[in-house]
């Protein structure tokens, strides 16, 4: 008797009209839908992807952007060094006189491929570890534990340095070398959010109806675990663009005639004082980059929580 | 008296449990670890479960029936001992055989904010089931049947898609026991389900879960605390301490008439309700605490906190078995219990 | 070894003493501002405790009881906290009104507080002995040497075996109650005045609450202390309580001495609490169960709280508070320390 209106309780009646978004009765909801149904609506997220496409745009044709090209040596002249931004050159020029606006654009491809590379390999190679380590425990966690905590100790840069010594200095062997030295990080928080959540008595209910490794993988571990990996993944993005520059400035980087955000911020730092536009734009375009993918990140995020919603 | 006959007569048991044991070892080392001792969570325990009968286990934590939940539902592999589910050794089975089992036995946890996917829609969790099992419901027809089982558990069939989290405790728990019965099952072993909610929603859940007994012809084990709840809902107790069954009987034979120590100890320190009680009443207080279960006490385990205790205790442990004075007794006394001295003592009952 | 006592060592009900109760809550309101509103956890508690004397505040979670302790303790977190209304005074002063350093100097020296979880509530970085020592260091200027000695002499007094030996060990090394034994020490160490007791035994075993409780009750006779126990428990309280205040939706509903209520409740919702407890003579039936859910405090319903889950709710529980009405006999005779705030509290009681 008591039971319809238990069902029909304040708590629960409340949220529908909450996001005031009406659901169709026969719809059926799921957490990737709802999740998607969300992003739609989320302007954070819309203006960070925005933001994203515009990059990868630009990346891939920067042509269509200026017409001038930064391998055009003929087009730097030395009368125009660090000359300040106007009318015709938004940007300014740096030391060489080259166009700051035109080397920015074209910069854009060696530093989107070493961002998102470097994360998709990092995210994949320390998402699947971490989540194989955490989810089987015993000898093989030991094993791979073992394993990451060499790799933690290896100093980003002296690695960097050891390892590019032997390999040609571009975008991809950059990206490489930066994912070996960074998956640890991301295997250690997949797998400490995997064995907070393995232990949860949803995982214990799918294993008592039958639910096999995959499922219970696919569908219980991997969607609560995911939430502070797409972050830490977001933010570590710009981290590497910056550690591109970093091995640039070493001379280990992506090198000269090739251009990266890294390597024009890492020669204008040298007279920022005097020409502050020269550093000024790079890393505007950089800071851009990265919050452009922080936005999707946390929006992404938010949205796998329907308790966010 | 009647709940005796029933048992003798009419049915057979549907699960029967022989010697269960299970050890968790523990181990030392960084990389290779080494076995250095083991706690004995449930060392030895039998009992049957007939056909639409609740069977209530209490114990206070420690004692293991949470360890035997999960050994009846093949959630952790026993060391020793077999459950017999139909006269087929569950214990030993794997992969499809042990999938089939699973249909037929189900469980109901304790904590209804962790035991539901806070990720998922209430029509996946309940769905779920069908998408393990697709022989149970055809595709098509799944939507229909979550929504059935949702007005079954008494809640609203429209709530489909929404989260866990926009229910209450007790709603959480309707929707656990829905997912509970989607198989079908015929047992559904039942893990403190209602010591997480409000007091006034345990009444609630407690009825819903006798309906569905008579509605299903379920037979429920199960486990909790609260005696008094035990004592409403169940046909048989079972006391455990420490890994063991200290004394199993009808209720009445438990509550009424309680020959081990242990049992009238801790049906003794409840709390009862009744203020006119609480002078005049006998309260057994036991001293100290429940010995480590990976160090438990040699011979019958209770002796540490026993005031019966002599030698014989320390050395020989006492069987679950009906005591040799009640023998041939016609009294409510002579039911199982694992005590060398076991004798009657009235206890103001629950 | 194990203790038979045939006569109990819970204290009897006693007459509370005259003169100023050593505690007064009025009319304490306490809110907490969140992003999707107010929630008004208490609205317009009052009760008082004297010395000796047992307080039971029963309700469930929601109802306002553990928020009414931690104001009286000053430990609400404000923000997002807020008390835009009443008093709390403790030996005539209001403590509300208290400079933050004084309120600090009456909390752990004169009120103290024991709570659900001792685990959690104990630094497990630091020996028990250090933590309860730290009490006589901060409060009484002692020596390391000298907080230590009323350390192991505190655990004593709460039977800790082997006190000497434990007092350097670290809360994890202790069992459950042991841990709550030392909590209880922790309380006592200043000898208060006021302990209040936030589910003490909630999260022990049945035959550990009894030691517990047993524990505090001897302690609370031997101090005259005043005690206010938070629980949501019927036979705790029917166990320990000289007088009971039961809580629901932030406020009291009814009010009455420990051996009345169970007997003769005046508030519906105790009612139900009490008819929803398994019975022998009920076995094979359905339960009472009290229908529907504990209200949403962002949302709690107009009139009286408990309209909407309430049998015999008529219009007049829909549009008007109802106020802790005292309570009377049928001829009139008053019923002393009763109290119910139901519109309907004679049928209730008399019906």
């Amino acid at each position: 008797m008591t039971d319809t209106q238990i069902a029909g309780a304040p708590s629960a009646g409340a949220v529908v009209s909450k996001g005031g978004r009406k659901k169709k009765k026969d719809r059926e909801a799921s957490l990737w839908s709802d999740a998607i149904d969300d992003l739609r609506r989320n302007p954070v997220f819309l203006i960070g992807a925005f933001l994203v496409l515009c990059l990868l745009v630009i990346s891939a044709v920067p042509q269509w952007f200026t017409d001038g090209s930064p391998f055009d040596s003929t087009a730097c002249v030395l009368q125009d060094s660090l000359k300040t931004p106007s009318a015709e050159h938004w940007f300014g020029y740096d030391i060489q006189g080259c166009d700051v606006y035109t080397r920015t654009v074209w910069a854009a491809r060696n530093s989107v491929i070493v961002g998102i590379v470097t994360t998709t390999l990092v995210t994949v190679i320390g998402g699947a570890l971490g989540l194989l380590a955490g989810w089987t425990g015993g000898i093989v966690d030991s094993i791979l534990s073992r394993f990451t905590e060499i790799f933690f100790a290896i100093p980003l840069l002296l690695g960097g340095m050891l390892i590019m010594s032997a390999l040609p200095g571009n975008a991809w062997t950059v990206s490489l070398v930066l994912a070996i030295l960074g998956w640890p990080q991301i295997f250690r928080i997949m797998r400490s959010s995997v064995l907070q959540n393995k232990n949860n008595d949803y995982v214990v209910a799918a294993r008592a109806l039958g639910a096999g490794t995959l499922r219970i993988t696919l569908r219980h571990i991997l969607p609560n675990a995911i939430a502070p990996v797409i972050v830490v993944g977001a933010i570590s993005l710009g981290v590497y663009i910056s550690a591109e520059a970093a091995l640039s400035y070493l001379g280990i980087g992506v090198q000269p005639p090739e251009i990266s955000w890294g390597l024009m911020v890492s020669d204008a730092s040298v007279r920022w004082l005097q020409a502050p536009h020269v550093l000024l734009f790079p890393a505007v375009a950089l800071s851009i980059t990265v919050l452009a993918f922080i936005m999707v990140g946390d929006a992404v995020r938010d949205a796998l929580d329907p308790k966010l919603r | 008296m009647a709940e005796l006959t029933k048992n003798a007569t009419e049915r057979e048991p549907i699960l029967q449990v022989r010697n269960l044991v299970k050890h968790f070892p523990l181990t030392q080392g960084i990389l290779f670890k080494k076995q250095v001792g083991a706690v004995k969570a449930v060392d030895g325990v039998s009992f049957d479960l007939y056909r639409g009968e609740t069977l209530g286990i209490v114990g206070e934590s420690g004692c293991g029936k949470s360890t035997v939940a999960k050994l009846l539902m093949s959630l952790e592999k026993a060391t020793a001992g077999e459950v017999f589910y139909k006269g087929q050794d569950i214990t030993k089975l794997s992969g499809k055989a042990l999938k089939a089992v699973r249909r037929n036995i189900q469980m109901v946890f304790q904590d209804p904010y962790t035991s539901l996917n806070p990720r998922m829609t209430v029509g996946d969790i309940i769905g779920e089931p069908f998408e393990i099992h697709p022989e149970v419901a055809p595709k098509g027809d799944r939507r229909r049947k979550v929504q059935e089982l949702l007005d079954v558990v008494g809640l609203n069939p429209e709530y489909i898609n929404r989260y866990p989290h926009q229910f209450s405790g007790g709603q959480r728990q309707r929707i656990g026991i829905a997912r509970g019965l989607a198989l079908n099952p015929e047992i559904i072993i039942c893990d403190e389900p209602v010591s997480a909610l409000d007091v006034s929603v345990q009444a609630q859940v407690i009825n819903l879960m006798e309906k569905l007994q008579d509605e299903f012809d379920l037979s429920y084990v199960f486990i909790a605390h609260d005696l008094s709840i035990v004592r409403h809902i169940s046909d048989r107790v079972g006391v455990m301490y420490l890994g063991k069954m200290a004394e199993i009987g009808s209720d009445a034979e438990i509550y009424e008439h309680p020959t081990h120590p242990y049992t009238q100890a801790l049906l003794s320190a409840v709390p009862v309700p009744d203020p006119g009680a609480r002078e005049g009443r006998e309260r057994i207080i036991l001293t100290g605490d429940v010995p480590s279960p990976a160090n438990p006490p040699s011979g019958c385990r209770f002796r540490t906190r026993c005031w019966k205790a002599e030698e014989r205790c320390a050395t020989e442990e006492p069987l679950l078995a009906i005591p040799s004075r009640f023998h041939g007794v016609n009294t409510p006394a002579a039911h199982e219990s694992a005590c060398h001295f076991a004798e009657e003592k009235a206890i103001l009952a629950v | 070894m194990t203790i038979i006592d045939k006569t109990s060592n819970v204290p009897a009900p006693r007459s509370a003493p005259e003169g100023t109760p050593l505690l007064e809550v009025r009319d304490l309101h306490v809110e907490f501002h969140t992003r999707d509103g107010v929630a008004k956890a208490v609205n317009g508690v009052s009760y008082s405790v004297s010395a000796g004397e047992t307080l039971a505040v029963l309700g469930e979670s929601g109802s306002g009881k553990s928020v009414t302790a931690q104001a009286i303790m000053g430990i609400l977190d404000m923000p997002p906290g807020k008390i835009p209304h009443g008093e709390i005074l403790f030996q005539g002063t209001d403590l509300l009104k208290l400079p933050a350093e004084e309120f600090r100097k009456v909390r752990g020296s004169k009120i103290a507080m024991i709570f659900q979880d001792a685990l959690s509530s104990l630094n497990p970085v630091h020996t028990v002995g250090a933590q309860l020592g730290e009490m006589f260091r901060v409060h009484r200027g002692m020596s390391k040497k000298d907080a230590t000695a009323k350390a192991v002499e505190l655990m004593d007094r709460v039977k800790i075996p082997a006190a000497k030996a434990r007092v350097g060990d670290y809360p994890h090394q202790f069992s459950g109650g042991m841990r709550q034994r030392i909590m209880i020490a922790m309380a006592m160490a200043l000898e208060p005045d006021l302990i209040i007791a936030d589910e003490p035994t909630t999260a022990l075993d049945v035959t550990v609450q009894a030691q517990v409780m047993d524990l505090l009750a001897e302690l609370q006779r031997e101090m005259n202390m005043g005690l206010i126990l938070i629980t949501h428990d019927l036979g705790v309280v029917a166990d320990v309580a000289d007088k009971i205040a039961v809580m629901y939706g932030g406020r009291i509903v009814e009010t009455a001495p420990v051996h009345e209520i169970y007997s003769r409740p005046a508030h519906p919702y105790t009612r139900g609490l009490l008819d929803s407890i398994p019975r022998l003579d009920q076995k094979g039936q359905e339960l009472y169960a009290i229908k529907g859910l504990p209200p949403n405090l962002l949302n709690i319903p107009s009139g009286c709280a408990f309209n909407p889950r309430c049998p015999k709710a008529q219009d007049i529980c829909r549009t008007d508070v109802p106020v802790l009405h005292s309570v009377t006999e049928q001829d009139g005779t008053e019923m002393p320390g009763r109290g119910s705030a139901c519109h309907f509290w004679k049928e209730q009681l008399h019906g």
